[in-house]
């Protein structure tokens, strides 16, 4: 049973967030280990088996990254043990662009501002990304999966970026 | 323990028999014991009609004195009067001394915490199994009978070592622990059942020696810990010890204090504390060492600029923790406020304006942890079969391994929420190489040096392969409780090696055996029925439960030889579990256990299927 079986929705990335946590919530009642703590020991393993596989698929589904990757690994290409290095100049350029924003900021006169602004350039192309990325797992063809992993992989650096940011955020600020 | 109540299996005892179940809560500074009576959640108080237990224990020469009394003794005996012992809880003696210094007790030559008092060596989970010790003769002396089970309370903070540690004490003390509860969780059932209320939540818990933050989701009597954060190493005992400094600023007191001056001292600042929470000046005074009066005046203004950068440590996690929750501080509907550090306006004053909404503290901050305790204990020892109520919890720090260079592979996240089980494939680095040593730590930071080391073992009889042949993948499985279990496997050779991951600084359960042993109230005969009884009880659960589950699903899930082989291991383990022989009921239930095994797993299915089919789903 695969993740999207376990949650009893269709195997695609599109889905309805708020349908899910309401999945989660009933399988969590259904199957968390205080609901057996009067069970035998045989009930109480076997219920953290079964949570702990739920918590971890919920996890993976309800994050836009972690479900595209999962969906393309159920078709059968495996991006979290590759070894792929992004040709795509344009991208690599705007990368060192951004990076080179982040390590300067801090000579900015109001540093804070300036990452908002770098931040929500990112989330823009996170979004624009997000929507092209649905619609090429649609498809389901080879060449258009195949497309689809180049933006995850791109997308991969934009989320990291954005922790960058994040923990950027928490060294100049006060607190 | 209960009695076991046997009853003719698959006709259940009667239904409504109520079990005793408390909730505790261990506490740096105090301790309580909370029940829920008549549909009512109440803190026990002791003969003396106080509610709360300070977490001293005094050790005298034939005689362990736990609480008020060994308190007042603290500044007289300071060695033997072991104070705040949870702050040393999964530590090591370096880590202990690098945070507390000027400490007054007589530690042994070990890596771990061994304190030498007057009648001999003990260690903290010792110290802190006499004080649940204390709580559970309080507890049954009011209820008038053995406890069934008990929830104790942690701050979610806790890392693996610290929760092991404490569970450890709980079974020294002879007590059976439903689940360790984060203390933040309980504090918001305890609020979150008087109003019913649905929404986004925070709780500030800052006691005596630690600091947690959580953000929490209520839904339908779901309790979701979005977050978490904190420090396990701050506290009121914090605010004490910068206002002895001050004093000792103020009087010119330099070089080493005598160890009763020092506990006079905090003692002293501890009052002066409380005095200024409601009077704008508080006046210390005291004898030096040398017999000089000494007199210090302490303004309001002072103590909140002594405290401030405190605070705003506090206020940083609160930051950090909603951003991990991926929300805006305006979206918090409720603060609540636990812990009696949260009795300094001071506190509450920047939290309020931090959260920008005004807390709430309308139950006891000092006793609502132990009452949500009691609430969830009622529920998990059975006695509110209907309960809506569920509590997801989260893993407070990361969890990894080191890998090569000493950096840390995180295999999983903070705030994750647990249960939860991750593998994490390794290979070697040399050819040939016949073993691999598994080191586990737990913390946010790159270097292994910077985290806690959870526990080393080695994966052993790796055949010879070339570097990087071998595919080791390793296992992480964190519990409701927040412990850890780790396994280790050569993936073409099937090589296994597994660990139950005991805190470097804690106790190995040959020594908790051991001390189970010693102690008085655990003689050998003793010993020995008490193993009896809990392998009756385990199999009186197996019975029960096993005979309920073949007569709803019996005869549509298993196949007539599957159903008569279950049938036999029943039969014989009914008929062992009326005598005496506790390995004969062990072996009869593992017997159960292996014929059940796929008719259990496929009834956990079946239950899922019919949530999703709109069936009914209250039978489980």
């Amino acid at each position: 049973m695969n993740y999207f079986e376990l949650f009893n929705i269709k195997v695609a990335f599109e889905l309805d967030l708020a349908s899910l946590a309401q999945t989660y919530q009933k399988l969590q009642r259904l199957t968390h280990p205080d609901k057996f703590a009067s069970g035998s020991e045989q009930q109480k393993l076997l219920a953290v088996q079964k949570n702990a596989q739920i918590n971890d698929a919920y996890s993976l589904l309800k994050a836009p990254l972690s479900r595209a990757e999962y969906l393309l690994a159920l078709r059968g290409m495996d991006l979290q043990h590759e070894q792929h290095t992004i040709k795509d100049t344009a991208f690599l350029m705007q990368q060192m662009q951004w990076r080179e924003q982040l390590a300067e900021v801090q000579e900015q006169a109001d540093p804070l501002h300036e990452l908002e602004l770098l931040e929500d350039e990112i989330s823009q192309h996170i979004k624009h990304d997000l929507i092209q990325l649905e619609a090429l797992l649609a498809i389901e063809t080879e060449e258009a999966d195949q497309q689809a992993a180049n933006f995850i992989r791109k997308l991969k650096f934009l989320y990291k970026m954005c922790k960058e940011i994040d923990l950027k955020q928490d060294t100049l600020s006060d607190f | 323990m209960a009695l076991l109540q046997i009853s003719e299996p698959g006709q259940s005892a009667a239904p409504h028999q109520r079990k005793l179940a408390v909730g505790i809560d261990l506490g740096t500074t105090n301790s309580l014991v909370a029940t829920q009576r008549s549909g009512e959640t109440c803190t026990l108080p002791d003969a003396a009609g106080q509610h709360l237990l300070p977490s001293v224990v005094r050790y005298l020469d034939d005689q362990i004195v736990v609480g008020e009394t060994a308190k007042l003794q603290a500044s007289h005996d300071p060695v033997n009067t072991i104070v705040s012992v949870k702050r040393f809880l999964g530590r090591s003696l370096a880590d202990i001394q690098g945070v507390y210094a000027n400490l007054p007790y007589q530690f042994s030559d070990s890596a771990s915490p061994m304190m030498e008092v007057v009648s001999g060596v003990v260690n903290p989970v010792q110290v802190s199994a006499e004080i649940l010790l204390s709580l559970k003769a309080r507890a049954e002396q009011t209820l008038g009978d053995e406890l069934s089970g008990v929830v104790v309370t942690v701050p979610a903070y806790f890392d693996d070592g610290q929760r092991q540690s404490t569970k450890d004490a709980v079974e020294l003390a002879g007590l059976k622990l439903l689940r360790l509860l984060n203390e933040p969780t309980a504090a918001a059932i305890a609020y979150g059942l008087d109003s019913g209320q649905e929404g986004l939540i925070a709780v500030y818990d800052l006691g005596g020696g630690t600091f947690d933050i959580s953000i929490l989701r209520l839904s339908k009597g779901v309790f979701e810990v979005l977050a978490t954060g904190g420090d396990s190493a701050l506290g009121g005992d914090d605010f004490d010890a910068l206002l002895v400094e001050h004093i000792r600023e103020e009087t010119a007191l330099t070089g080493p204090l005598s160890k009763s001056l020092h506990r006079t001292l905090l003692d002293k600042a501890k009052i002066a504390k409380e005095n200024l929470s409601h009077e704008s000046v508080s006046s210390v005074e005291f004898t030096d060492d040398q017999g000089h009066q000494q007199a210090v005046m302490i303004s309001i203004n002072r103590f909140e600029a002594l405290i401030q950068p405190l605070m705003k440590n506090t206020l940083r996690a609160c930051r950090r923790a909603l951003k991990d929750a991926g929300l805006e501080k305006q979206q918090i509907a409720e603060v609540v406020m636990v812990g009696g550090s949260t009795r300094t306006p001071y506190v509450c004053q920047q939290v309020g304006e931090f959260f920008e909404t005004s807390p709430l503290t309308s139950i006891d901050p000092d006793r609502v942890v132990a009452m949500g305790a009691a609430i969830q204990a009622d529920i998990l020892v059975g006695n509110k079969p209907d309960t809506d109520i569920l509590l997801l919890d989260v893993l407070p720090l990361s969890l990894g391994i080191e890998t090569m260079g000493g950096l840390t592979e995180k295999v999983i996240h903070r705030n994750t929420t647990i249960p939860i089980a991750k593998a994490q494939e390794f290979t070697t680095f040399k050819d040939g190489q016949p073993a691999m040593m598994v080191h586990v730590v737990q913390g946010e930071r790159e270097l292994v040096a910077d985290c806690r080391s959870l526990a080393k073992f080695s994966l052993q009889g790796i055949p010879p392969m070339a570097a990087g042949a071998a595919h080791i993948r390793v296992t992480f499985q964190v519990d409701a409780d927040g412990l850890l279990n780790v396994s280790a496997m050569e993936k073409s050779t099937g090589v296994k090696a597994q660990i139950q991951v005991k805190p470097s600084y804690g106790l190995a359960d040959s020594e908790i055996a051991l001390m189970l042993q010693a102690s008085m109230q655990y003689a050998e005969q003793d010993m020995q029925a008490r193993m009896l009884k809990e392998q009756q009880v385990e199999a009186s659960r197996v019975l029960e439960n096993l005979q309920a589950a073949l007569s709803i699903d019996g005869h549509t899930l298993l196949g007539e030889a599957e159903k008569h082989t279950i049938e036999q291991a029943l039969g014989h383990l009914k008929l062992l579990a009326a005598g005496d022989d506790k390995e004969a009921i062990k072996a009869a239930i593992s017997k159960v256990d292996e014929a059940s095994q796929d008719f259990a797993q496929k009834r956990m299915d079946s239950s899922i299927r019919q949530a999703f089919s709109g069936q009914s789903v209250d039978r489980i």
